[in-house]
C-alpha cells in the first residue's frame, strides 16, 4: 500500500510545517490566534496520522508488529484531554502563567515516562545498544528537569509554597555538583551492562534528574517566573526531540527542536525586556523583593520599551491618557501627538489628557499648546478628574513630563516636592515613559516612578518618537 | 575519531544533521522578532507544540503487546500527560489571543 503510506508521510511533513507557520503567525498580534489554530491543526493531523499509520513506517524495528491496543491510547487522549481542556478553560487570565508552566510540566513527565518504559524495557527484557541507551537516558535527563522544574514554578506563582526564593547556601555550587554527579551516573550507566545494579543505578538516576530540576527552578523567583518557565518550555521541546530519535520519528525531532530553539530565543528576548541577562536571572536571588527596595537608587532596574512594543500596547489598549509636560513643547511635539492620537481613536481607543497645573513652565502653558493641535477641549482632564480616571486607564504615555508624576511628592516626607499634588499616573495599568535621558526633571530630583514595575522608558526626542510611532500605528 | 567519521558518512545520521542545524536556524529566525505583549502567547504557544512527545507515547502502545501490563501503563500514562499539554496548551493560548481581536471602529 504505497499510497496509503505517502499520505501517511505527507500529513507528517505537512504537520511540521503547520508548527513552523503558526509559530511565525504567532509572533504578530493580528495574525497570532491564526497561527495559535494552525499549530493545533498539524498537532492533530500529526496524532491521527501516528494512530493510523502502518507498523513498518512507525517501527525501527522491521520484524516487529504492531498490536495496535487502540483501547488504551483513547483511554488516555480521554483522560488528558478531558484534564487539559476543563483546567485551560476554567484557570483565571491573571494565573495564566502557572497553566502554562504544569502544562509544560507534563510534557517533560511524558518524556520521563517513555524514557522509562524503554529503560525498564532495557533491563529487564532485552538489552539496546549503548547508542540506543545514551539516548534515552538523555531523553529522561531533560524531560525530568523540565518536569520537577515547571512543577515548582507552578507552585511557586500559585503560592503553594515559598513564594520567594529559596537558596541554599552556596546554591550554585551544589547546582553544578548535582549536575555533574547525575551526568556522571548517566555515563556510568553507559558502560554497564543490563544488570541489576544497572537497574538501581538508573534508579538513582531518575531520581537525580528530577531533584536536579527542582534545585535549578528553587533560586529563581518573582517577575524571573516568566522567564524560567520560557527556559524549562524550550527544555521541553529538546526532551521532545531526543524522544524522536528513539521512536525514529523525524517529525518529533522536527517539532522538539523548533521549540527548542524558539523557546531559547524567545527566553533571550524576555531577559533583553526586563534588562536582565540570562545567566543575572538564573543565579537569581533578587527576582522575588526587587520591589521592596525602594530607597536604593544605584542598582535599581529601568525598563525599557521599543517603539514598535509601544505602538502595539497603544493600538490595542481600550483607553490611553497622555501626560504632556515640558518636553513636549519644547521639542513641539503637540501637533505628532494629536496624529496618534487620532490614529488610535480610530481604532476605538479612548484618549484623554492629563493636564497637571503646573506642566509645563506655567499653568495652561498645556492647554495652549494642544488647542494649537486641535485638540478637542472636553480631552483635556484636570488634575481631579483626571487622578479618578487613571486607575481605569489602560496605558499612560508621559511626554516629556517628570515632577508632576512623581510619586515621591506623596510618599517621601524627604523629598523637596512633598506635598505637591501630582498626577497619580502609577495607578494606571500600563505608564510608557518618553524622555530623552535619565537626567532628572526641573526640580532636580530623582523620580521612583521610572523604576516603577509598571513603568517602561522609551528614550528619544518626544517629537521624533512620537512620528516613529505614527508610522508603527499606520503600519498595524 | 574514526567513529566520529564513521557516524557523520553515514547517509541516516547525516540527514540527521542536516534536519538539526536547519531546523534550529529555523526556529531561531521564526520569531527573531516579536512584540513583549505577544511574549507569554507565544511561549504557550510554543509549549502546545511540545506536546508532540504524544507522538511518541502513541507509537509506545501500538507496539506493546496486548499483555504487556507494565508498557501499556507507561503508555497510557504517557498519553493522558501528552493529550493533557496538547489540549490544555492550546486552548490556554486560544483564550490569551482573544484578547486581540480588532476592535470594531466606531465611525
Amino acid at each position: 500500500m504505497a499510497a496509503f503510506e505517502f499520505f501517511i508521510n505527507i500529513a507528517f511533513l505537512l504537520g511540521a510545517v503547520a508548527f513552523v507557520w503558526g509559530l511565525r503567525l504567532l509572533s504578530s498580534p493580528d495574525t497570532a490566534r491564526r497561527g495559535n489554530i494552525l499549530a493545533g491543526i498539524g498537532m492533530v493531523v500529526a496524532i491521527i496520522a501516528a494512530l493510523i499509520a502502518p507498523g513498518d513506517m512507525i517501527l525501527a524495528d522491521e520484524k516487529a508488529q504492531v498490536f495496535n491496543n487502540y483501547g488504551w491510547i483513547f483511554g488516555g487522549m480521554a483522560i488528558g484531554g478531558v484534564a487539559g481542556l476543563v483546567s485551560a478553560r476554567r484557570v483565571k487570565m491573571t494565573a495564566m502563567p502557572q497553566m502554562v508552566s504544569i502544562f509544560n510540566g507534563l510534557g517533560g513527565a511524558c518524556a520521563v515516562v517513555l524514557a522509562l518504559a524503554e529503560l525498564f524495557t532495557h533491563y529487564q527484557v532485552e538489552a539496546v545498544s549503548s547508542s540506543q541507551l545514551g539516548i534515552v537516558l538523555l531523553a529522561l535527563l531533560i524531560g525530568g528537569i523540565s518536569f520537577t522544574g515547571s512543577m515548582l514554578a507552578f507552585a511557586k506563582l500559585q503560592g503553594l509554597v515559598w513564594d520567594e526564593t529559596l537558596i541554599l547556601p552556596k546554591h550554585n555550587i551544589v547546582n553544578m555538583v548535582l549536575l555533574a554527579g547525575t551526568l556522571i551516573v548517566g555515563v556510568i550507566l553507559l558502560t554497564m551492562g543490563n544488570t541489576g545494579t544497572g537497574f538501581t543505578l538508573m534508579i538513582v538516576f531518575t531520581i537525580l534528574t528530577l531533584i536536579y530540576g527542582v534545585s535549578f527552578v528553587a533560586p529563581i523567583g518573582g517577575a524571573d517566573m516568566p522567564v524560567v518557565i520560557s527556559l524549562l518550555n524550550s527544555l521541553t521541546g529538546l526532551s521532545a526531540a531526543v524522544t524522536g530519535l528513539v521512536y525514529n520519528s523525524n517529525f518529533m525531532l522536527v517539532g522538539g527542536i523548533l521549540v527548542g530553539a524558539a523557546g531559547t530565543i524567545l527566553t533571550v528576548l524576555m531577559c533583553d525586556a526586563m534588562n536582565r541577562s540570562l545567566l543575572n536571572v538564573l543565579i537569581g536571588g533578587f527576582g522575588g523583593g526587587g520591589g521592596a527596595a525602594a530607597g536604593a537608587s544605584g542598582d535599581q532596574v529601568v525598563k525599557e520599551v521599543s517603539v514598535n512594543d509601544a505602538a502595539i500596547q497603544l493600538f490595542y489598549s481600550n483607553s490611553v491618557m497622555f501626560v504632556p509636560g515640558y518636553g513636549l513643547a519644547v521639542a513641539q511635539a503637540q501637533k505628532v501627538c494629536k496624529e496618534v492620537d487620532d490614529l488610535l481613536e480610530k481604532n476605538g481607543v479612548e484618549v484623554k489628557y492629563a493636564i497637571h497645573p503646573v506642566a509645563g513652565r506655567m499653568p495652561g502653558h498645556m492647554n495652549v499648546l494642544l488647542a494649537e493641535a486641535d485638540v478637542p477641549y472636553p480631552k483635556l482632564l484636570d488634575l481631579e478628574d483626571a487622578n479618578s480616571a487613571l486607575p481605569n486607564t489602560d496605558v499612560v504615555v508621559i511626554v516629556g513630563a517628570n515632577d508632576v508624576v512623581n510619586p515621591a511628592a506623596e510618599d517621601d516626607p524627604g523629598s523637596p516636592i512633598y506635598g505637591m499634588p501630582v498626577l497619580q499616573v502609577w495607578k494606571a495599568k500600563n505608564v510608557i515613559t518618553m524622555k530623552r535621558s535619565m537626567r532628572p526633571g526641573y526640580a532636580g530630583i530623582q523620580n521612583p516612578l521610572f523604576f516603577h514595575e509598571r513603568n517602561h522608558m522609551l528614550f528619544g526626542d518626544a517629537k521624533d518618537t512620537l512620528s516613529k510611532l505614527v508610522t508603527e500605528i499606520k503600519n498595524m | 575519531m574514526q567513529t566520529i567519521y564513521e557516524f557523520v558518512n553515514e547517509p541516516a545520521n547525516l540527514f540527521l544533521i542536516y534536519l538539526l542545524i536547519f531546523t534550529i536556524i529555523l526556529g531561531f529566525e521564526v520569531i527573531s522578532k516579536v512584540p513583549t505583549v505577544l511574549h507569554t502567547p507565544l511561549m504557550s504557544g510554543a509549549n502546545a507544540i511540545s506536546g508532540v512527545v504524544i507522538i511518541g507515547a502513541i507509537i509506545l502502545i501500538r507496539q506493546a503487546e496486548p499483555d504487556d501490563y507494565l508498557t501499556l501503563s507507561f503508555g497510557i500514562l504517557g498519553v493522558a500527560l501528552g493529550m493533557t499539554n496538547v489540549v490544555g496548551g492550546f486552548t490556554v493560548t486560544d483564550r490569551m489571543l482573544e484578547m486581540f481581536k480588532k476592535k470594531k471602529k466606531k465611525s
